[in-house]
């Protein structure tokens, strides 16, 4: 019952949050996302093969291809329900794929609100695809677009027409060029490591053989900063992706849990060079600018509001670690969190309306979300062992975050209301420490 | 006289190939162990790299102290071995010592490499006190990530919130 009651203040505040969206499309699309709360039923889809023009076995399996990569991206948001191809009163081959040639009874009687439908061509290692999404029940066109590129393309088509869609029903970018970083153990020791929004493709970044941590992205994307040990103790590294040249931040003491101010070439750090644990913000190559907390005992773990103006952190300063906000024009600190004695890990929304945070609940860690004026706290996460270390996707509809409750420290993603939860990947050792990206990746 | 001289000759010949033979297999031999030692190896408890022979570093040096969950003040008995060390420190004038603080694993990393730097600073903080050059002392905080004890249990947690001392 407190669930229920808590999950009420939360849409009245998602409610806010989303109002503000500035955008035309969004209007004219209301009905299909509840925006109060868009997970809470979900849009039948319908997403029938692609029709392979004039194809032979191989073009007919990299449009399979196609479709399949689609429908799973799409299902990925939470948003959608993904209907079964084998209740279709449709043969791909048979028909056709525009507005005109649609008997949209045929859709709507399946139960389907959306349809997709894909003109698939191959030639030699060319690729074009026209995807076209259906209003079934208004029975019209709702976009329509056509890539073309090579075979090895097929996947990034695919989530171009992806965005396209999320756009159209949400008027958000969505996560689709998104990327997360994290920390795995696979090859014996902490090194960071990056995939895709759908843990697609992870990749090994660092091969420091030491203790790599907490790793943070800038709003551009070129840069990942980090904590490691290589150097012998916890310093922070600054890479540049395309370069993969360092610069590192080595005072004496603690460097650790760097963020990147939004749209800024600035983050903020933890630094105990004073003999204090206090919060800095610096420069992107690591120049001192100034000092943001000043109080004594731990302060770590900076995040940032999305306007850039204030940062939410841990500090001890009370005795067990709570989490504050700092405005950094005024100086002003207030706590946020007051249930529970052991609340970490805080993650600012990108909508700005919350925060994500790790509480101990019953000697367990779980991840919370609680509205920025400190109203409202909710439990996401309810499962046996420890989840941690929350992080929103880009478009703040979705929380990556790592858990035990399987076992070993996995990456784990649930929607910002926390349905939907899932094992984002199965990788050699453990997860931790995932980071999403802005969707800026191409 | 011809016949001895032959035999001389060959032995000549055969007998630095037969070193040879037996400097072969002792190099065979000397390889063979040294690989399959690191594999054993981290069943024991690493001992500290020996020091420098002149140290004769007795075993309340490297001995650790532990904490409460979340805590970093010093613990009575804790206090009463940092008195040793603080006394064998000054009888040893070129000694130094790093003092590592760990935590376990139940908080959450990032504050606990911080929690982690105030044990080790507490200790630090103590001996200087008594008496000991700030100079002498560094501290390097691990947090969670190296447990003594790896299980997952309140008798590895307790060990797991410790100072490490390192003395060179």
């Amino acid at each position: 019952m407190k669930f229920r009651h808590l999950l009420t203040c939360l849409i009245a505040c998602g409610l806010l949050g989303l109002s503000a969206l500035p955008c035309a499309a969004q209007s004219e699309s209301y009905q299909y996302i509840d925006i109060r709360n868009p997970f809470l039923r979900k849009i039948p889809l319908a997403i029938p093969l692609f029709k392979n023009q004039a194809g032979g076995p191989r073009e007919g399996d990299s449009a399979r291809k196609a479709v399949d990569i689609m429908a799973s991206s799409l299902d990925f948001t939470g948003y959608f329900k993904i209907l079964d191809r084998a209740a279709f009163l449709f043969d791909p081959q048979k028909s056709g794929v525009a507005a005109t040639d649609i008997n949209f009874q045929n859709w709507t009687v399946v139960g389907a609100e959306l349809l997709i439908t894909g003109l698939f061509e191959q030639a030699g290692d060319t690729v074009s695809m026209e995807l076209r999404l259906f209003d079934t029940v208004r029975g019209r066109q709702a976009l329509g677009k056509r890539y073309s590129g090579n075979t090895s393309e097929i996947r990034k088509m695919v989530l171009r027409f992806c965005s396209e869609v999320i756009y159209y029903l949400t008027g958000n970018k969505g996560i689709f060029n998104s990327k997360i970083a994290f920390v795995s153990t696979g090859s014996g020791k902490k090194e960071i490591y990056i995939c895709d929004f759908d843990g697609y493709n992870p990749t090994r970044l660092t091969y420091n053989e030491s203790i790599s941590l907490f790793p943070s992205w800038s709003s551009d994307g070129q840069h990942l900063a980090y904590t490691s040990y290589k150097g012998g103790k916890p310093d922070i590294y600054i890479r540049n992706l395309a370069d993969k040249k360092e610069t590192v931040i080595s005072q004496v003491g603690l460097n650790i849990t760097p963020a990147w101010a939004p749209e800024r070439f600035e983050l903020a750090a933890t630094m105990s060079f004073s003999g204090d644990q206090e919060i800095y913000l610096l420069t992107g190559s690591g120049k001192m600018i100034k000092k943001l907390t000043n109080v004594k005992g731990s302060d770590v773990s900076p995040t940032w509001s999305p306007d850039g103006r204030k940062i939410a952190f841990v500090s001890n300063r009370t005795g067990g670690p709570q989490i504050y906000i700092l405005d950094l024009d005024s100086g002003a600190e207030r706590r946020l969190t007051f249930e529970g004695k052991y609340n970490t890990q805080p993650s600012w929304s990108p909508r700005g309306d919350k925060i994500a945070y790790s509480s101990q609940v019953g000697g367990l860690h779980q991840i919370c979300v609680i509205d920025v004026e400190g109203r409202s706290p909710l439990q996401l996460t309810r499962e046996n062992g420890d989840s941690e270390s929350p992080s929103w996707s880009p478009d703040g509809s979705l929380i990556v975050f790592n858990s035990t409750r399987e076992g070993q420290s996995r990456l784990y993603v649930m929607t910002a209301f926390g349905t939907d939860q899932r094992r984002l990947m199965l990788l050699n050792g453990e997860q931790t420490n995932p980071k999403w990206s802005s969707g800026v990746f191409d | 006289m011809q016949k001895k001289l032959w035999v001389v000759l060959a032995l000549l010949l055969v007998m630095p190939a037969f070193l040879f033979t037996v400097s072969c297999q002792k190099k065979v031999q000397a390889q063979a162990p040294a690989a399959p030692a690191p594999a054993a190896k981290p069943a024991a408890p690493a001992p500290a790299p020996a020091p420098a022979a002149k140290l004769d570093v007795p075993s309340f040096m490297t001995e650790r102290i532990f904490f409460d969950f979340d805590k970093s003040a010093l613990k009575l008995e804790s206090q009463a071995l940092l008195k040793k060390k603080a006394d064998w420190l000054k009888a040893n004038p070129s000694a130094k010592l790093l003092i590592e603080g760990n935590t376990d694993e139940r908080g959450t990393a990032e504050y606990n490499l911080a929690l982690g730097e105030r044990r080790a600073e507490s200790a630090k903080k103590f001996l200087v006190d008594l008496g000991i050059d700030a100079k002498r002392i560094s501290t390097i905080s691990y947090g969670e990530e190296r447990p003594l004890d790896p299980r997952h249990t309140p008798e590895a947690w307790a060990k797991n919130r410790n100072d490490g001392f390192v003395v060179n």
